[in-house]
């Protein structure tokens, strides 16, 4: 097996006039958290789905697992776990439900899915909440449940579109326990956020992106010294900031 | 394809009807409702108990010399089963009441009456000798029934009045060889009307599978599904069972209600396994229309307004309405039209389960049920696919 998780090789994806994605090549190894950051529209989720394949690159190619998203995708699903930016769950299910579901469409065996439900229900601190029904969650709890319904079947590879979006303090850290336990198992996630401390605290890597292009990668102590910066944000907003001055 | 992945699917959806009320009402509730308020609206109770039908009658030849056989005819009249007969002086005063619904017919016997029943017994083989005269018969044209039963009814009693009461049993070198028509007198319109509930509960269902395929499209849940193993025939196949089911529930509450308010099929119990057998696999055309009104529609409250481009030509030509002319011409495109009708042969005609035609439908509504599916499917498929 390759040491490499994910390969992208010269991506492009384009919606009509709207280059979504622009020749970006990356590589992810096993066991890596790696981050995706970038301003909104800068091609984060295109990117995430055409891993995920939902959708099929412009141009160039992707693998995951050593899999062909285009030609190879039934193997892809297999191995991966995605959480989407927007959280879809069944609202008149109970969150336990939303979870076993999931875990059973990846065939999660039946005699292991009640307990692991459980354990990561209780990791996410959803005790209290999970027979209730979805519908009646707040953001932040339905953040939660949607990662797990990702996760349940222990994948390979974890694309994880902004888990954290809208979570307290308190959830953001559990989430974060969680990604961190799952990179310690081997798994290779990918991550996309607009925090740069969510960011700087998990990752191993991170790739900001804008107007589909890759800018800059690297750990993010190796971006900061690179660009001289007390912080990733800082970081950040010099990529992306001057950008935007340039284009004003 | 693997069959605990459907199984989830399925249990989940029928959760989601269970917790969902106005699922629960279109599918589970309505047929019931349906069955109950139009099995006592139509007869369904006290089966057997003829409508009675309220005749007005005017005797014009009340005090004519030969006044006996006007009598004689509004005695038979009022001795006929289903009769409640009153009596005017003046058409006029009739006429008001069959106007305000009143009546259902007003019988105006003229002056002459008596005589030309005389005339007619004087010389029964010279019709030029006889003494013509009308009886003018007016119907309340609002009722249906009214204008279709009645004058039969008319001519009956007029019949009785000329030959007496051994006429219904005079010999003749002609017989009538079968008493279907006493037998058919007895059954009520709902007997006429339940075969067709059948498929008119079903149709619904293209509402909700529409429905739950744009909640669960626009709510990124099927984006989600297709970032796990679920196959796109799995999660149709589920769909498919889900309705089957619910499609078998309604099956049984339509009997149940039906039983309740008296109707008893003229079948025996494979005819009514034949029911169920036809309306679970007339569902699988009701899930290929709601997927299919799911791919036009772009949410779940314009689904479920197109809907209806599906279900209201096929309650209409198809189940319980009566048929005729164009429409019958229409219905012979309409899947529920076969269901009707096979259920109308087992439960009003007490055909044996053998009977061939049944099974002519029972194959038509199979091949439009998996014609419907698959393109449904197919559609529905492209409209999901990645980009």
């Amino acid at each position: 097996m390759s040491d490499n998780a994910i390969i992208v090789e010269n991506v492009t994806k384009r919606f009509d006039s709207v280059t979504a994605v622009d020749n970006l090549s990356l590589e992810i190894k096993w066991g890596e958290l790696f981050g995706l950051l970038g301003p909104n529209g800068a091609g984060k989720t295109t990117l995430l789905n055409v891993l995920a394949t939902l959708l099929e690159p412009t141009e160039g190619g992707a693998q995951v697992g050593g899999f062909d998203v285009e030609h190879d995708g039934k193997n892809v699903r297999d191995i991966i776990g995605v959480c989407p930016q927007e959280p879809a769950y069944y609202g008149h299910l109970t969150g336990r439900e939303n979870i076993e579901i999931f875990g059973t469409f990846h065939d999660v065996p039946k005699e292991d899915l009640k307990e692991r439900t459980d354990e990561l229900i209780k990791k996410i601190g959803m005790e209290d909440h999970a027979d209730r029904k979805a519908k009646e969650y707040s953001g932040g709890m339905v953040r939660r449940v949607s990662t797990v319904m990702a996760l349940i079947h222990n994948p390979k590879v974890a694309l994880l579109d902004e888990p954290t979006v809208a979570m307290d303090p308190v959830s953001r850290r559990a989430v974060w326990d969680f990604i961190l336990e799952l990179k310690e198992k081997g798994m290779a996630i990918v991550l996309t956020t607009h925090y740069m401390e969510e960011a700087e605290f998990l990752c191993d890597r991170v790739g900001i992106i804008d107007e589909g292009r890759l800018i800059a990668i690297g750990s993010p102590k190796e971006l900061m010294e690179k660009h001289n910066a007390k912080d990733l944000e800082e970081v950040f907003i010099k990529l992306t900031g001057k950008k935007l001055k340039e284009v004003v | 394809m693997k069959l605990r992945r459907i199984a989830a699917l399925v249990k989940k959806d029928l959760k989601v009807f269970i917790r969902e009320p106005a699922s629960m009402f279109l599918l589970i509730l309505f047929p019931l409702v349906l069955t109950l308020t139009f099995g006592i609206a139509f007869g369904g109770i006290d089966t057997g108990g003829a409508s009675e039908f309220r005749i007005g009658v005017v005797n014009m030849d009340a005090n004519s010399t030969s006044a006996e056989w006007s009598d004689s005819f509004v005695g038979n009249l009022t001795d006929l089963n289903g009769t409640a007969v009153s009596h005017y002086y003046t058409n006029e005063t009739g006429q008001t009441d069959l106007l305000n619904g009143g009546l259902d017919a007003l019988i105006v016997i003229p002056e002459g009456f008596g005589n030309s029943i005389d005339s007619y017994w004087d010389s029964p083989i010279d019709g030029s000798s006889w003494e013509n005269t009308t009886i003018e018969l007016y119907l309340d044209s609002g009722s249906m029934i009214a204008s279709s039963a009645i004058p039969p009814m008319i001519q009956q009693v007029l019949f009785t009045t000329f030959y007496g009461e051994q006429a219904g049993s005079m010999e003749l070198p002609i017989e009538i060889g079968s008493p279907s028509l006493v037998y058919v007198s007895d059954l009520s319109q709902w007997d006429f009307m339940a075969p067709g509930i059948f498929a008119f509960s079903a149709l619904f269902m293209i509402m909700t599978v529409a429905m739950s395929l744009t909640v669960e499209r626009d709510g990124g849940l099927l984006k989600r599904m297709s970032t796990t193993p679920v196959s796109a025939s799995e999660f149709i196949g589920a769909k498919a069972l889900t309705y089957m089911l619910v499609g078998m529930l309604q099956v049984l509450l339509v009997f149940a209600g039906s039983f309740a308010i008296g109707y008893r099929p003229n079948t025996d119990a494979s005819g009514i396994a034949f029911a169920f057998l036809i309306v679970v696999i007339f569902t699988l055309t009701a899930v290929g229309m709601g997927l299919i009104t799911a791919v036009i529609s772009k949410s779940a409250d314009v689904a479920s307004g197109v809907a209806f481009i599906f279900i209201m030509p096929q309650m209409f030509f198809g189940t319980f309405m009566p048929l005729g002319g164009l429409t019958e011409t229409l219905g012979t495109i309409m899947p529920t039209n076969y269901v009707t009708h096979a259920l109308t042969t087992l439960f009003l005609r007490g055909a044996p389960v053998g009977t061939l035609s049944i099974w002519v439908d029972l194959l038509i509504v199979a091949v439009v049920g998996v014609l419907m599916l698959a393109i449904g499917a197919l559609l529905f498929r492209r409209q999901t696919a990645k980009q």
